[in-house]
């Protein structure tokens, strides 16, 4: 046992259209679902955690609609879609300091069901946030915001739509062999071009899906990862980070992957070159590409010529990536796609992605989350996951 | 083929205490920055506390009004408009939006100069760009 803490349970909802189920009851199904993956039950957990997509006064009202009884431990860590990334690191920390040793992380919502328009509309987040007064007036929305990011980079580095749209036609390829995926049919790069433009440069084949669902995580101290039937992952390295407008003094070159992923790489004591696999956050396509960068995959400002040709793709490229199709193709539970990525690269470490997608001797595998929005104020959080 | 912005009516930014200073200055026709006093800083966002040492020992200051855009996008549909980051001559980057312009024309590096649009209701003018 070489690790600190091990992802011994790990589920994804299939659904993706949630019509008929609430928001708790997904909850729920997911901590079910990674319960019986662990083969644990619910009287094992002492430890919970999830972010702003519990329904209540953080997840008070989901420790009671679950019936958790034997927590000491809890944490509502809040960082958009980055958050369950956080929470693994979080949970490893928890698990070191001896305050629990079965460690339950959900994510769950329905978005799609409930008609949203994620990333076009204009969003708030209530009444006294100070930026607010700030953006609202101006229209911004995910989609503007992000596509700025990837003005600036076309800008200072000549990335090119194409080299972006690279990153789609790879996740399209992996999609095509998941039968949940919302978009399963292969595209090309000619396909993302020809799509509608959402948001210059942005076209509608460069964002992500809108889908209900989501998905759980059991993180445990080694004694009873040894004692359970599923392969060891261990928890190599963990990060989180934050990146914000700065005052004024803004950079939209990089996200805080660039310090989360380092934190992770460092308490790991591996290089990106030792990585088999990597989930990458796909909001957009030009989110992939400047997290991939900024985790050290290759160089700042060479992120275009880096995923371009099928360099993502599995079985063709160096660096695997989203093997499930991730949020561009397969889903995007609740807007937010940190646990999809951690469940993705758990299925590679155990050798259980679908047989087309899986990486041979995926060992060393790496997810990394980004919540809130590249182009204001976000955070990420980095794991290395290591199959023992 | 030129495609102009499409004028649209801001919502009216939500008024607090702490930012009630920024919108007079937008209705008296000013665009003020936050000056941190212990560092000589500039910023925006402007706030009553320095986003460099959290003292409350800051002033607002006015601005030019001119700059280049950082960063850009235009939100498409039926009525289009451009969402920017303007780089202001004294340093700090505003979100914003270009007005009064093509929207094909846009890039970075653009020079700029500060204009008004009335908000919506009885909301303060709101601070944009148009090409300068």
């Amino acid at each position: 046992m070489r690790n600190p803490a091990y992802i011994v349970g790990a589920f994804e909802h299939p659904t993706r259209k949630a019509e008929d189920k609430s928001t708790a009851q997904l909850h729920a199904e997911v901590a079910f679902g990674a319960l019986q993956d662990a083969g644990l039950s619910a009287s094992d957990i002492d430890g919970y955690f999830c972010a702003g997509d519990a329904p209540g006064m953080g997840g008070l009202s989901m420790i009671d609609y679950m019936g958790l009884t034997r927590l000491r431990h809890y944490d509502t860590t809040e960082s958009g879609g980055s958050s369950y990334v956080i929470h693994v690191g979080h949970a490893v920390e928890a698990i070191i300091q001896g305050k629990c040793n079965v460690a339950l992380i959900t994510l769950a919502g329905r978005p799609r069901a409930e008609g949203m328009q994620t990333g076009t509309a204009v969003r708030s987040f209530g009444a006294g946030v100070p930026d607010e007064p700030f953006e609202i007036p101006y229209g911004r929305t995910i989609a503007t915001m992000h596509a700025m990011v990837a003005t600036r980079h076309m800008y200072e580095f000549g990335t090119t739509s194409e080299q972006l749209a690279w990153i789609k036609v790879a996740a399209s390829h992996h999609a095509q062999h998941n039968p949940h995926a919302m978009l399963p049919k292969v595209v090309t790069v000619e396909d993302v071009l020809n799509s509608p433009m959402v948001a210059d440069p942005l076209h509608r084949l460069d964002c992500c899906v809108i889908s209900d669902g989501g998905g759980a995580l059991i993180v445990a101290r080694p004694e009873i990862a040894k004692s359970l039937k599923r392969p060891l992952v261990g928890v190599k390295g963990w990060g989180e980070a934050y990146k914000h407008q700065s005052a004024g003094a803004i950079d939209l070159t990089y996200s805080a992957a660039r310090f989360s992923g380092a934190m992770a790489f460092e308490r790991a004591g591996v290089k990106p070159a030792d990585i088999k696999y990597a989930s990458i956050y796909d909001s957009f396509t030009i989110s992939v590409l400047v997290q991939l960068e900024d985790l050290g995959f290759c160089e700042k400002g060479q992120g275009g010529k880096f995923v371009a040709d099928g360099n993502l793709i599995s079985g063709v490229g160096k660096l695997p990536f989203n093997t499930d199709g991730g949020g561009l193709c397969n889903n995007h539970p609740s807007n937010r796609g940190g646990m999809t990525k951690v469940i993705e690269a758990v299925r590679q470490a155990r050798g259980e992605a679908h047989p087309k997608v899986q990486v041979p001797n995926a060992d060393l595998v790496l997810a990394n989350g980004k919540g809130g929005n590249l182009g204001t104020r976000h955070g990420c959080g980095t794991v290395i996951l290591e199959r023992e | 083929m030129a495609t102009m912005a499409f004028d649209r009516t801001p919502a009216a930014p939500a008024e607090n205490p702490d930012n009630k200073v920024y919108f007079d200055g937008c209705r008296a026709g000013k665009l003020l920055l936050g000056r941190c006093k212990d560092t000589g800083k500039l910023f925006h966002y402007p706030r009553h506390v320095s986003p460099f040492t959290l003292s409350s020992n800051v002033e607002f200051v006015e601005a030019k009004g001119t700059g280049e855009i950082y960063s850009w996008s235009v939100a498409r549909g039926k009525e289009p408009y451009c969402v920017a980051y303007v780089k202001l001559d004294e340093g700090p980057i505003m979100l914003t939006n270009i007005v009064g312009c093509d929207l094909d024309a846009l890039r970075c590096g653009m020079r700029v100069k500060l204009t008004f649009r009335q908000s919506e209701g009885d909301g303060a003018p709101v601070p944009m760009f148009e090409p300068a």
